[in-house]
């Protein structure tokens, strides 16, 4: 459930990344984008990863939320190497253990922001009573229950991004990715949508955010600065 | 996800995009009702003929002397002994000619026949007033005429022919008897036309010889064998010469007939079928252009938890959809063009089931098959580039 999110193996780091690397072949040439990522994140932190555009961030991301492999390094995922699955247990990971935020909400423009939030839970085969009592709840802690039946289209901005996050923790997943979660929306909702991810992470939820934004990157507890497909620092390590 | 989930979600895209849906629909509609109509309209004409052929009777064999030499036709005696072979029930022979018919200042030109009293049995056409020919009529060569309705109509009016006189080339005949109307046979009006004794026909059309006769077999199963024997019979007859006469059995024609109307109804069907297939080549098009389209969902579907499975199954159950509807949509036009057919024009249509069923199942198959490469397509897509897509 949203308000009770996992605590579970205190012992296990939720995260390992080791010597973690990885680069294109461009016009015959191997660029590298990424090169030795070393870090461990415990359950519970709420950490920024902060560089400027083309540091390698995205890849990172994009590493980190299973929806691509690197070329080098293992990462762990709860205990799990994911380096070596296939695109169903990808998918099983994706699905089960993290939950997305996007720059751009991500939303199916087509469906309701209810039908947005149960999408995640048809995936996982959930049964339909069980599902609607989640997506009501999640909707409930982002504070659009009254919301449920518009389409992306007729909410704004903060409110859309709102519901990806609803969306992000309905299935409770162990991990929440949030890349630019702020970037698309006016300072003011940036920092509805800010205090809304801290709310999430005191109910216990594991946040990493990806941003340039140093301001942003500020209210997490952790910073890890990458630069050059490096980390350059890492700061406010839980133990 | 399973696949109600799957339907729920391709229902809600179709929805989406009615119009497209629709214009998507329109090749499978007007293929499916097409290969429904023109099958409709064949079977329609088949039936049709077939009635009217069986109803000329598939027990009856109807033989055509061209003669050889100077003997050119049959013997009324000749005629009458085709008769005692084994199997045959009844023999007719006629004379038939066209004369002029005159009756007070009333004249037309009319088919005569001259026929025997089994010509009543073989051909089942008997009188609704008055007597059919007797042997007797034929005897004495009695100046005897059964009229037909439409013959009556014209010479008579409303009056009742029946013991009236009527002139035939000059020569005056009582007409003993009024024919029941039977309505056109494939090759003319069985209505107009007047019946007198044989003999006395031979005299009045100054005509000798028998040129047809119709035989009629115990039973239809018999049909082969009585023909074997009766072309015995006229081999013998006419020293085996070639082109010397001809046999004709309905059940022959039927058989000629319906290969004829299977063939067209296989090409018509087969052209009909070829716009379905069209049909599903523009389906594979909008699915294309759709899955290209809708990458960016594709992406985040994948983002959340898709399987392969989960958008492959999506993406076929909406080809599949919109060829069945389709499908639907043109069963339900293909009946209502052939019934509009059948109304307002002189063909006749009948809708044969198994056809509705195989088009609908066309339709569907069509619709999983040009569904494939899509929604391939599209759960190949992998979730980074789908979602770096705008």
């Amino acid at each position: 459930m949203p308000g009770a999110a996992v605590q579970s193996a205190a012992q296990s780091p939720l995260i390992e990344v080791r010597q973690l690397g990885h680069g294109y072949v461009m016009a015959g040439e191997m660029m590298k984008v990424l090169t030795d990522i070393n870090f461990t994140i415990h359950y519970g932190e709420f950490v920024a990863i902060i560089g400027p555009s083309g540091s390698g961030k995205s890849t990172l991301m994009n590493m980190l939320g299973c929806l691509d492999i690197a070329n080098e390094g293992t990462y762990r995922l709860e205990g799990v190497d994911t380096s070596k699955l296939s695109d169903n247990k990808l998918a099983k990971i994706r699905n089960e253990k993290i939950g997305f935020i996007f720059q751009s909400f991500n939303l199916l423009s087509k469906l309701t922001a209810y039908e947005n939030v149960e999408l995640p839970l048809i995936y996982r085969n959930i049964p339909h009573k069980e599902r609607a009592s989640i997506v009501e709840k999640s909707l409930r802690t982002v504070g659009l229950h009254d919301r449920m039946h518009h389409k992306p289209p007729q909410l704004s901005g903060g409110q859309q991004q709102r519901v990806a996050i609803a969306r992000a923790i309905a299935g409770n997943p162990p991990l929440l990715l949030a890349d630019e979660p702020t970037g698309a929306l006016d300072s003011k909702t940036g920092i509805e949508v800010m205090e809304q991810m801290k709310q999430l992470n005191a109910l216990g939820h594991t946040i990493i955010l990806i941003t340039h934004d140093l301001s942003i990157a500020e209210q997490a507890k952790r910073v890890i600065r990458i630069q050059d497909g490096r980390i350059v620092e890492d700061r406010g390590e839980a133990r | 996800m399973n696949l109600l989930q799957s339907i729920k979600m391709a229902w809600k895209s179709i929805i989406g995009t009615k119009v497209r849906s629709l214009l998507t629909m329109l090749g499978i509609i007007i293929g499916v009702s097409s290969v429904i109509v023109l099958v409709s309209v064949g079977q329609g004409t088949t039936s049709q003929i077939t009635a009217q052929l069986e109803g000329l009777g598939t027990d009856l064999l109807t033989v055509n002397i061209m003669g050889r030499g100077n003997t050119t036709s049959l013997s009324l005696d000749e005629a009458m002994e085709l008769g005692e072979i084994a199997g045959v029930k009844a023999v007719s022979p006629v004379i038939s000619d066209s004369v002029t018919v005159k009756k007070g200042t009333t004249n037309d030109s009319v088919s005569i026949e001259g026929i025997v009293p089994s010509y009543e049995e073989v051909k089942d056409f008997h009188v609704q007033s008055g007597r059919f020919i007797i042997d007797l009529d034929n005897e004495f060569r009695i100046k005897a005429a059964l009229i037909g309705t439409e013959a009556a109509q014209t010479f008579f009016g409303s009056e009742d022919p029946v013991g009236q006189t009527i002139q035939l080339n000059g020569t005056s005949f009582q007409i003993v008897g009024l024919l029941e109307s039977k309505g056109s046979s494939l090759t003319a009006s069985n209505d107009n036309k007047i019946l007198i004794p044989i003999t006395t026909a031979e005299r009045t059309l100054r005509n000798g010889g028998i040129r047809s006769i119709t035989v009629q077999a115990n039973d239809s199963k018999q049909i082969s064998t009585v023909k074997a024997s009766v072309e015995a019979a006229l081999d013998k007859k006419f020293q085996n010469a070639d082109n010397s006469y001809s046999i004709f059995n309905s059940q022959d024609m039927l058989d000629t007939v319906n290969s004829t109307t299977q063939t067209l109804s296989l090409a018509l069907g087969g052209i009909a079928g070829i716009s379905l297939l069209v049909g599903g080549i523009g389906i594979m098009n909008i699915m294309l252009v759709s899955v290209s389209e809708r990458t960016r969902e594709i992406g985040i579907r994948k983002a959340i938890g898709a399987k392969r499975m989960n958008i492959l199954l999506q993406f076929m159950v909406e080809s599949t959809f919109l060829s069945g509807f389709g499908g639907l949509a043109g069963i339900g036009l293909g009946y209502g063009l052939s019934a509009l057919i059948g109304h307002y024009t002189s063909l006749t249509t009948t809708v044969p089931y198994s056809i509705v069923l195989i088009s609908f199942l066309f339709s569907l198959f069509i619709g999983i098959i040009f569904g494939v490469i899509p929604a391939n397509q599209a759960a190949k897509l992998r979730p980074i580039h789908a979602l770096r897509t705008e």
